[in-house]
């Protein structure tokens, strides 16, 4: 069958090349070529000829009698950190091979990563700096750009202050370029410096932090291999990590598990479950409770786990109690008897884990959700083993990295927060003057209170003053941040016209040098890809990897260390910000960077992961198990690969890192851990402190505290302290140096000496099912903003208007008024957002990548065959879809489906260059315009905020949908 | 002497199209030309498929026999091959092929086709050309084969779903995997390709 299929397509397609067949079946894949042969991608490239192979000037076969050198990066695409090995001759990259000794990827890589040596070298990059004259695009020198850039800055700065510079960086930086921009705003005197994590996993690191303590994936892709039970929510591996579906599917066959998918769409990563629960878009919550319901009814929960590690579940019983099937039906619309299936193999057929990725995080409800999953975890056991946990698939390549080394409002470089103590740990590591650094902001307060996320960036442009906690925005620095990921992308137009100054730097132009009407006082800068420089990102799993320049940045590209020192040169401070970092020809060094970070990160344990250990791992892939990650075997024998954080003490103590987080059946100097005891040690009279469990071979044999020096001293054990350790202590904490704690100790002495009584740093707590400090202690269901339920508001409202990280929340508000006006009514369908395996967040870089380009060349919108053939909409035919906000429009293809519900339509959000019917091609630089444009599924979202992170919500909202 | 073949195991495929970059990748394949693609059945509903094809390199190649000028062979090593300074772009072979793998760099009639591109198992062009050379890379693309590598689409795969090399090998990893998992929906196409299923 599947091969006649075959042939009829092809034969049409090839024949004609219009692909215009007589086939009935709804086909995504086909109905993307079929479109795009046809008319605008062939079109669009002009120049290119259909030549049977392409001129191999700059690609292989190598040249006879030169050598050929293998390299090692990471593909940069997604965070399961696939090794790229490169073929370079001559400095041109030439060849990809299979990186066979990976135990990440062992050879593998989706469509992406075997892709990526045309990102290296194609032909649509950004090949030098231009400035906006008058609304045409200019060429400038590098020394034009920075002096124009630095002088309009420090005008901004004298009229305005620093807050009025607005610093968004990147996923994609290495955590040495991601912790040197955090690190250059707060020289710079501002806490506005935020990257891709906030519209991404945010609101996990939020939840899952006040939960158990680390914000992170607890386990491993690899370790999924030993579950017994996958329950996927809102996540869609299959397209967004590809490659962690070799982990996946070789989980569901060796050990015949459960491969459970809840999801409102049926996902090409449902084509593989064993049980699929579609729901409606936002209700997870209903459904956790639903699942918890069935659950404690039946007494599957884990009593023992539950008394000895969490805190607060006798709470979650009474709000549960409100979520019987007929409820969780009526809201979500998933079969009560569908969830006790779902809900018994979850909790009896162990171990068992939860993934989950931006279905769950990218609502208004976000932090609530992904505390709800924690909580189910809990309740059934299912955290700290191996084959269970919360695998929370991180998105970019470095986003938990850059999360890590604090490229966020909120926090300092390792989620130090931006307290005095905080200041003071940083400068101490910088070796800067504390009231220098105070003196670089506007003022204590400002210094000390979390900067405006890259969500509200443009109200705090557009926004009166009145309502702002900080001046208006005048300029925006963008590293490598795609302008079509930001809901509300028509008042981010404005917002960008607005704005006195624009700074894009990036491989590629991106969408932010079309979208706006400016015509001047903007300025483009070419970036190289990682692959042309050196550094260490973390993946998903909190493995570190190092990867090396593959080639030198080609065209005008520098790397991002050295634009980064070149603007802080121009602004006077490339002194104090480098004090520690050997800079050779303006490029600074990663391995210094790192070894800074190793200095100052003992809050979650990056100190042990030294250059030299990490480029060790990088040369012995082959001696690590794939399994357990540890290796067998060679001079890393004993390590897991990655030297997954918390990798603690010095990296001279030889700390493995910690595979599984919070797993007591292993000592701590083997990776075992606990919850942290991050919230004190009693609460209302309650014990927070673990009961009868602690890692194992602990020298305490139940809960105990974050360790300090008094602590130390109190149990006899600061006298296994040396005296240079001490003497550090001491000089950290000058009169009162007993508060000297694990986090802040910078000689590791503390870490080393409660490690070797087999105790962990951070304390071994109770995780939190109830977190006292979030807006909603124990998770409650709440309506999206503009939901298709109006009838349900009422009971299940948003909360209350609020002001937070310097913007108002008007979410109730505005939820209120959708209600009233009967928004639902003119936009009846629910409309949810999300991933295309060729493609990989705005779709800047991939759209720019032939190879990529090819494989999706129209924007499209999936529909329910019920819905369209009620709008007369066709597959494949054009379509206008409206939103409910900004009168915003957007011109499209449908894809008519069952893979989404009635009442449901669903949009990938990699698009860009078509403005709501406007092809915007005309305005990329010359020879700079992606090979394939569309419109931005962001066009058609609207307003929405989680209360915690001010996450966006492009999940849950609503539209209209008329053929064209 | 081994036999190469490929194999698709559509229980783990996922349409990453992971084959088609490398393939592209590798082969330097320009924009229209696809030398692998991902067929995907029942999409979007229960049931749903997907299966990695290109070039089969058949047994008894039905493109050979059709083709008029006789530019199709198979090599030693079962690996099916053409002479690009012999194809007259005719266009047989397309509509011979079960599985829909001549491409041709233009579109038309007759020999304003182009001359025939198709999978070359990463096996380059077969002579008169030397293998590896930057002659045969330009009609061919790559020449893995010769130094010892199987396709690059098969080495990439994320699932490890599609398979290449010796076909007794690669039938003996799928018997293992659906004994082991305990289902299998079959190797896609080697019935017709190989006039032979795989038993388990």
């Amino acid at each position: 069958m599947l091969v006649k299929r075959t042939q009829g397509q092809t034969r049409q397609g090839a024949l004609t090349g219009t692909f215009a067949t007589q086939t009935n079946d709804i086909n995504r894949r086909n109905f993307l070529r079929r479109s795009g042969i046809a008319a605008g991608a062939l079109g669009a490239l002009g120049t290119l000829s259909l030549g049977t192979v392409r001129k191999a000037q700059a690609g292989p076969p190598p040249r006879p009698g030169i050598g050929v050198e293998t390299r090692k990066s990471i593909c940069t695409h997604c965070s399961v950190g696939c090794t790229v090995t490169a073929e370079v001759q001559n400095g041109l990259w030439i060849g990809q091979e299979p990186t066979w000794d990976s135990p990440i990827n062992r050879g593998s890589h989706c469509s992406k990563g075997a892709s990526v040596r045309e990102l290296v070298r194609g032909e649509r990059r950004l090949k030098y700096p231009v400035r906006l004259v008058n609304g045409q695009w200019v060429r400038v020198s590098w020394a034009q750009a920075i002096e124009g850039i630095g002088n309009k800055l420090m005008e901004i700065r004298t009229q305005s202050g620093p807050e009025a510079v607005y610093w968004l960086g990147s996923a994609k930086f290495s955590n040495e370029s991601a912790y040197l921009f955090r690190k250059f705003a707060a020289f710079w005197g501002s806490n506005n410096a935020d990257h891709q994590a906030r519209i991404c996993h945010s609101t996990t690191v939020a939840g899952v932090a006040n939960t158990w303590g680390f914000g992170a994936m607890t386990n491993s892709y690899n370790d999924i291999r030993r579950s017994k039970t996958l329950l996927i929510m809102g996540g869609n591996p299959a397209e967004a990590h590809p490659v962690s579906l070799q982990h996946l599917l070789t989980g569901k066959e060796v050990n015949r598990a459960n491969f459970i998918v809840i999801d409102p769409r049926m996902t090409r990563t449902a084509a593989h479950a064993t049980d699929y629960v579609r729901i409606r878009p936002g209700t997870d919550i209903a459904v956790i409770w639903g699942m918890l319901w069935h659950i404690f009814k039946n007494g599957w929960e884990n009593k023992e786990f539950i008394q000895q590690r969490v805190y607060g579940m006798d709470e979650i019983r009474q709000e549960v109690a409100k979520w019987p099937p007929e409820e969780v039906e009526r809201v979500s619309g998933a079969p009560g008897e569908q969830l006790e299936h779902v809900a018994k193999i979850f909790a009896t057929e162990k171990p068992a884990t939860l993934i989950w990725c931006m279905g769950q995080t990218q609502h208004t409800v976000g932090t609530a959700n992904v505390r709800a999953s924690c909580i189910l975890l809990l309740a059934t056991g299912n955290v700290g083993g191996f084959g269970s946990g919360a695998n929370i698939f991180r998105g970019h390549d470095n986003v938990q990295g850059a999360t890590d080394v604090g490229l966020d409002v909120t926090t300092l470089p390792l989620y130090y927060g931006l307290a005095e103590d905080a200041w003071r740990h940083w400068c101490r590591v910088w070796d800067v003057d504390y009231e220098w650094m105070l003196s670089r902001f506007e003022s204590k307060k400002m210094m000390e209170s979390p900067g405006i996320p890259s969500t509200r960036w443009f109200d705090a442009t557009l926004l009166p003053e009145q309502q702002l906690e900080q001046t208006n925005l005048r300029a925006m620095v963008v590293f490598g941040h795609a302008g079509t990921t930001v809901t509300r992308m028509p008042e981010a137009a404005k917002g960008i016209e607005a704005l006195d100054l624009l700074v894009v730097v990036d491989t590629v132009p991106t969408s932010w040098a079309v979208l706006s009407e400016r015509k001047n006082d903007t300025y483009l800068l070419p970036a190289g890809t990682a692959f042309e420089s050196s550094g260490t990102r973390t993946a998903s799993n909190r493995s570190l990897q190092w990867y090396d320049r593959v080639v030198n940045p080609i065209f005008e590209a520098k790397a991002d260390y050295e634009i980064i020192y070149r603007l802080a040169r121009k602004l006077g401070f490339e002194g104090p910000l480098f004090k520690n970092v050997k800079v050779e020809n303006d490029l600074p060094s990663a391995e210094d960077l790192l070894r800074e970070i190793n200095r100052g990160g003992w809050s979650t344990g990056y100190t042990g992961q030294s250059p030299e250990r990490l480029k060790a791992h990088r040369d012995n892939q082959k001696d690590f198990d794939v399994v357990t990650l540890r290796a067998k075997d060679g001079p890393c024998k004993g390590d897991y690969y990655g030297l997954p954080w918390p990798c603690w003490g010095t990296p001279e103590f030889k700390h493995p890192g910690t595979a599984l987080l919070y797993d007591t059946s292993l000592p701590v100097k083997d990776g075992g851990g606990a919850f942290r005891a991050r919230f004190g040690v009693e609460y209302k009279g309650a014990n927070l402190l673990a009961e009868g469990s602690y890692p194992l071979g602990s020298e305490i044999q139940d809960g105990y505290p974050e360790f300090t020096l008094a602590v130390l001293k109190k149990l006899g054990w600061d006298k296994n302290l040396t005296p240079a350790e001490l003497a550090i202590i001491e000089k950290v904490g000058g009169s009162n140096a007993d508060a000297v704690s694990w986090s802040t100790d910078l000689s590791g002495g503390i870490q080393r000496v409660s490690i070797e009584h087999g105790c962990i740093p951070c304390g071994n707590g109770k995780a939190r099912a109830v977190a006292w400090s979030l807006p909603d202690p124990v998770p409650v269901h709440r309506e999206p903003i503009y939901t298709a339920r109006a009838d349900l508001v009422a009971k299940y409202p948003t909360l209350p208007d609020a002001k937070q990280f310097r913007v108002p929340n008007i979410g109730f508000s505005v939820q209120k008024a959708a209600v009233d006006r009967g928004i639902a009514k003119q936009f009846p369908l629910i409309l949810s957002t999300g991933r295309l395996v060729d493609h990989e967040g705005g779709g800047e870089e991939t759209r720019s990548n032939i190879w990529l380009a090819e494989l999706r060349q129209d924007m499209f919108i999936e529909i329910n065959p019920a819905d369209a053939s009620e709008r007369g909409i066709k597959d494949g035919g054009w379509v206008w879809v409206t939103g409910a906000e900004n009168n915003s429009k957007a011109r499209m293809k449908a894809l008519v489906t069952p893979r989404v519900g009635k009442g449901v339509a669903w949009m990938p959000y990699h698009f860009a260059g078509w403005f709501q019917g406007v092809d915007q091609r005309s305005k990329y630089p010359t020879g700079a315009d992606p090979y394939v444009l569309g419109e931005s599924a962001n066009t058609i979202t609207t307003y929405g905020f989680d209360p915690v992170t001010n996450m966006q919500e492009p999940k849950a909202t609503l539209c209209q949908i008329k053929a064209a | 002497m081994a036999r190469m073949k490929f194999l698709c195991d559509a229980d783990r495929c996922i349409e990453c199209n992971a084959c088609v970059t490398a393939c592209k990748n590798e082969n330097e394949v320009p924009w229209g030309l696809n030398r692998r693609r991902v067929v995907t059945i029942n999409d979007g509903q229960p049931g749903e498929r997907s299966v990695s094809m290109a070039c089969m390199h058949c047994t008894d190649a039905p493109c050979a026999s059709v083709c008029p000028v006789t530019c199709i062979f198979s090599d030693a090593d079962g690996i099916v091959l053409h002479s690009k300074d012999l194809c007259i772009g005719c266009g047989y072979c397309f509509y011979a092929c079960p599985f829909g793998a001549p491409q041709y760099p233009r579109v038309g009639n007759f020999g304003s086709r182009g001359k025939m591109d198709k999978c070359t198992y990463c096996a380059g062009g077969g002579g008169p050309e030397a293998p590896g050379s930057s002659e045969e890379f330009k009609k061919y693309g790559s020449n893995r084969i010769a130094q010892g590598k199987l396709p690059l689409c098969a080495e990439m795969c994320s699932t490890k779903s599609l398979l290449a090399g010796d076909g007794e090998i690669i039938a003996q990893i799928y018997k293992e995997r659906v004994i082991k998992r305990g289902y299998g929906s079959g190797a896609w196409g080697w019935t017709t390709a190989y006039h032979e299923g795989i038993a388990v």
